[in-house]
């Protein structure tokens, strides 16, 4: 199967490889997938006072594409809010990494660890608003 | 020693054809390009001589004679023909088939329409190395069957079948033996008379020849009759009508030559490479599973999952090095390999596998380039694991909750 150019390049040079602190208060983070199924993604993000992305972290265990899809989400992501994030359609994953049908899959998968991380977050909010009330 | 990129490692799907062979081939091309069916001239006459010289020849690799050879397109048409030529032949004698759920597609999807039309098949699991137990064999015929079908090796595991014992237990039954050995001559000894085989599938590309030719091996004595699947000029005594591939059996029949002549010195010197590679591969990536039987294997084979990375991520890590992988991304199915689910590898472990092929040409330091290449890509697609980074931190992937497909 021939890749395209992006999913190449976000393969060899994959953006914001790594983990961050999963029990701090303002990281969310989500991990979707299977290992039976081929595809597993953690997605973190560490979200700014005003409701920024300040950070985003992936780790992938699938193809190129699933790799290239997570690694661009978290390029994507960083530097919107919340719920500029929450928008982010597996479609436009689709678009810009020009994925075959066999692979709307991964794309879909990196939608959901976005919108997983963002729920994850959410709740230590809640959480927190709680205890502090 | 500088290495030549990209590195062949594919052998199982295809291999190159060796120049001697191509020598052999090129004249009948030019002068030498008559039917071999045409009787009345010396461009037939000189066709029909490669022709039955390459029957000769090609028989003598497997123990057989050259009336017993059919040409056939390849490997896939003569599992078909054997097939459905023997299941349509005897139909009134039976209509039960044994075969094995490691065997190619070729052979499955072939028993899978006689059971539309009504044959009843018994597919037989295998071990965990992915061999075919022959105890299972016995317990399944039954006075109704008329052929069973096993493969001599496995395209993906390089699993060797006790054909041998298999193929007395079928004979004691009167029931026909088919053997698809496309994957095991010229590789592994084999004998149609040791084996018992009424049909035999070859195929000449998987040993140096062209593409585009292979045979059925038919016994005649006793004769074994099957229906033809194509019709037409009564070519090969009716059994598959078409005009002769001539340069391609001269091929077929050099490749034979060479592999016979040849075959004890190669497989010891490709079993070397293949421990080399095993060896330098596991002394330095941890958590590696050899999948199959490292004691009945073809010399050439290695298959080897890599926990925590996913085979097709690998293979494009790989991407100088032609390898295959049972991971579900390289098929449209999004399934991982059948033949590994069937020797019990975990569906996890069989996206994480890595087929590599040796062969004639492969190199030393092809090898050695190779183990390099697949330590320091693993350590990088590790890296980048989820599931590495659980299972360091002491995590049992088994107790966390996953999605669905």
């Amino acid at each position: 199967m021939a890749y395209s150019n992006k999913v190449i390049d976000h393969y060899e040079n994959p953006r914001n490889v790594g983990s961050l602190d999963a029990a701090a208060s303002d990281v969310g983070t989500a991990l979707v997938g299977a290992p039976a199924c081929g595809d597993v993604m953690k997605l973190q993000i560490k979200v700014g006072k005003n409701g920024v992305i300040e950070d985003a972290k992936f780790k992938t265990f699938g193809c190129g594409s699933a790799i290239a899809s997570s690694s661009l989400a978290t390029e994507w992501i960083k530097g919107m809010t919340v719920d500029q994030a929450m928008s982010v359609r597996n479609t436009q994953i689709v678009e810009e990494l020009s994925l075959p049908p066999v692979k709307i899959h991964c794309s879909v998968l990196a939608e959901d660890a976005i919108k997983g991380a963002i729920a994850d977050y959410r709740k230590k909010q809640e959480h927190r608003t709680e205890s502090a009330a | 020693m500088t290495i030549k990129l990209p590195i062949y490692m594919d052998y199982h799907a295809t291999t190159p054809v060796d120049e001697r062979v191509l020598e052999a081939m090129l004249p009948y091309f030019r002068e030498n390009f008559g039917n071999a069916a045409s009787r009345s001239h010396a461009f037939g006459w000189s066709a029909e001589e490669a022709v039955e010289k390459g029957r000769e020849e090609v028989a003598k690799l497997i123990g057989a004679v050259g009336k017993e050879i059919v040409w056939t397109s390849g490997a896939t048409e003569s599992d078909n023909l054997a097939i459905k030529g023997v299941a349509e032949f005897y139909k009134d004698r039976g209509s039960h088939i044994i075969t094995a759920v490691t065997e190619h597609k070729a052979v499955l999807d072939t028993c899978k329409r006689l059971e539309k039309q009504g044959c009843v098949v018994t597919y037989l699991p295998v071990d965990s190395d992915g061999r075919v137990n022959p105890q299972t064999v016995a317990d399944a015929l039954t006075d109704k069957t008329i052929l069973v079908s096993i493969m001599l090796a496995n395209n993906e595991i390089g699993t060797v079948n006790p054909v041998d014992e298999i193929g007395a237990l079928v004979k004691a039954r009167g029931a026909f033996f088919h053997i698809d050995a496309v994957q095991g001559v010229g590789k592994i000894p084999f004998d149609v008379n040791r084996s018992h085989a009424d049909l035999v599938s070859l195929s000449a590309h998987k040993m140096y020849g062209p593409k585009g030719i292979g045979a059925l091996y038919v016994r005649r004595k006793p004769r074994v009759r099957i229906t033809p699947i194509i019709d037409g000029g009564g070519h090969e005594r009716g059994m598959r009508s078409g005009t002769l591939n001539v340069p391609g059996i001269v091929g077929f029949a050099k490749a034979a030559e060479l592999c016979r002549l040849e075959m004890a010195d190669e497989s010891s010197r490709v079993l070397a490479l293949r421990e080399r590679l095993r060896k330098g591969i596991e002394a330095r990536v941890p958590n590696t599973v050899v999948n199959g039987s490292l004691e009945h294997r073809l010399p050439g084979n290695l298959n080897i999952s890599f926990a925590f990375v996913e085979g097709e991520a690998m293979m494009m890590a790989l991407k100088d090095v032609a390898v295959s992988s049972g991971s579900a991304c390289t098929s449209a199915s999004l399934e991982p390999s059948y033949v590994l689910r069937a020797l019990g590898v975990a569906e996890e472990m069989a996206h994480t596998s890595i087929r590599f092929g040796l062969g004639r040409f492969t190199t030393e330091a092809e090898v050695d380039y190779v183990i390099d290449l697949v330590a320091d890509k693993v350590k990088r697609l590790r890296e980048m694991s989820p599931l590495w980074e659980l299972a360091q931190s002491g995590v049992d992937l088994k107790s966390i909750q996953w999605g669905a497909h």
